[in-house]
């Protein structure tokens, strides 16, 4: 049983999950950045107390779940979305949806996904792929990430979808309810949307640890940490930044690059050339990170260990939120018409 | 990022996958370019992975001093904290903080210790003795 699929490769799961569904139901307009953008998908929050994997628990997106959801709603598409407690009963549910000739998104945990390099499996489980079939004991996996389909047992798929820990997917599939006509004129006001949200969660949300003002308060924490935490709990903080900011398919930068060529394409539908250098000040924002990340890593191999390379390190974040508050600032006083 | 700035630099992941980058090119647009891996991000992966083979030994060596039960050993070498391992075992964190006790651990059940060693794949025997699967 096989789905007339398409199978496209994004940098990001859950931007790929909902580009490759959208697209299935006829939604041409869709591709990776207009998904990311109007699910208003940049983000940052750095979370101080909470540990993950004995690290700084630190994002650059927003929480897992909500891109689909939000570009599906703007677009005004309908979604199902379920969850299960009983095995059986969610494999019953794919299975039943593969007959309909529905490809499937799933949220899975990654430490018992066979096909990943085994370096990268963490107990990290709001991954997301789609199942478009099922061949004898194997369902067939279209992972965003990955240039090519892969396959899964029955088993191997079952096991990931009921990965235990933090955001356990509980078998959890998804999908959009049905097709709908989406016409250029949808695309403009979700990408306005979209845009709106954005701004409000980079620069509205009170206190000190999300949006601009949280890059802010990570880039000071930094500088402390040389003497909080002693050089190589400092080293291994630091390399859980620049994972966080370029290992999770971010498209570079953060998520920042991909936020840039959003903005060149709503440029597209809302033809204000503002949009166009807003678009380059986030390609400035991502290039930094990119030094930041140098920098780090000078420091997580032992090059470099002064108090002054660590200044530099928080300084970079410092200047990274004068750039992004500056950027979101122009979108938020851009005139839609 | 420029288009040919896009490292291309050899990664785990480069050997079953290229990822997907963006990047300008030379007119300032937005273009997607596949690459291999970034030599920053391969060292932050050896950090984060040379910390839990540090975290390994240390679990081992307290083990053999009896300071801990082996099932350290087993949280640390499938990278499980208290909190995944009661999600796996069904076990309560504050029961699963009571058999990191040695003393406590020698008078498990028979079915608590399958439980434990189904979840970090290995035989009874093995887990009791800290011997981990080859692989």
């Amino acid at each position: 049983m096989q789905i007339d699929y398409k199978h496209i490769q994004a940098a990001h799961c859950e931007n790929g999950v909902t580009t490759s569904l959208l697209k299935h139901i006829g939604v041409n307009q869709i591709s990776e950045p207009l998904a990311f953008g109007i699910g208003s998908g940049l983000f940052f929050v750095y979370i101080p107390l909470l540990k993950i994997n004995n690290g700084p628990a630190i994002a650059f997106r927003t929480m897992p779940g909500l891109i689909f959801k939000r570009t599906c709603a703007s677009l005004g598409i309908p979604v199902i979305r379920k969850k299960f407690s009983s095995k059986e009963n969610a494999e019953k549910a794919l299975l039943a949806c593969l007959k309909d000739g529905q490809p499937v998104g799933c949220q899975v945990g990654v430490y018992y996904l066979s096909y990943f390099p085994k370096e990268y499996r963490f107990h990290f489980n709001a991954h997301n792929l789609i199942v478009y079939g099922q061949e004898e004991d194997n369902y067939l996996i279209s992972d965003p990430i990955m240039e090519n389909v892969s396959t899964l047992t029955t088993y191997e798929l079952e096991r990931v979808r009921f990965a235990k820990g933090a955001l356990a997917p509980r078998g959890q599939l998804y999908y959009p309810k049905e097709a709908r006509v989406v016409t250029d004129e949808h695309v403009r006001k979700a990408i306005k949307t979209g845009i709106k949200r954005n701004v409000r969660d980079m620069l509205r949300i009170p206190g000190n640890i999300a949006g601009v003002r949280g890059i802010k308060y990570t880039g000071e924490k930094i500088k402390n940490w040389r003497d909080k935490l002693g050089l190589q709990k400092a080293g291994i903080y630091l390399a859980q930044l620049v994972r966080m900011q370029e290992e999770i398919g971010t498209g570079g930068g953060g998520f920042r690059f991909i936020y840039g060529a959003f903005l060149q394409e709503a440029h597209a539908y809302h033809p204000n050339d503002q949009l166009l250098e807003i678009s380059k000040k986030f390609t400035k924002s991502g290039d930094l990170w990119r030094s930041a990340a140098v920098q780090a890593a000078g420091i997580y191999k032992g090059r470099l260990s002064s108090q002054a390379d660590f200044n530099k390190m928080g300084d970079f974040l410092l200047e990274i939120s004068d750039i992004e508050k500056d950027a979101f600032q122009d979108l938020s006083k851009i005139k839609w018409h | 990022m420029k288009k040919e700035e896009i490292p291309q630099d050899p990664s785990a992941l480069g050997r079953h996958t290229k990822e997907v980058c963006y990047a300008v090119d030379s007119s300032g647009k937005y273009v997607t370019e596949l690459s291999t891996g970034w030599e920053v991000k391969v060292t932050a992966l050896d950090v984060a992975w040379q910390d839990i083979q540090l975290r390994l030994e240390t679990a081992k060596q307290k083990v053999l001093k009896g300071e801990a039960s082996p099932l350290l050993y087993f949280m640390e070498l499938k990278l499980m904290d208290t909190a995944i391992l009661s999600a796996y075992t069904g076990f309560w964190q504050w029961r699963i903080k009571r058999h990191l006790k040695p003393a406590i651990f020698q008078k498990l059940s028979p079915k608590a210790l399958e439980k434990y060693a189904e979840v970090f794949e290995v035989s009874v025997e093995n887990l009791k003795k800290m011997k981990a699967n080859a692989d």
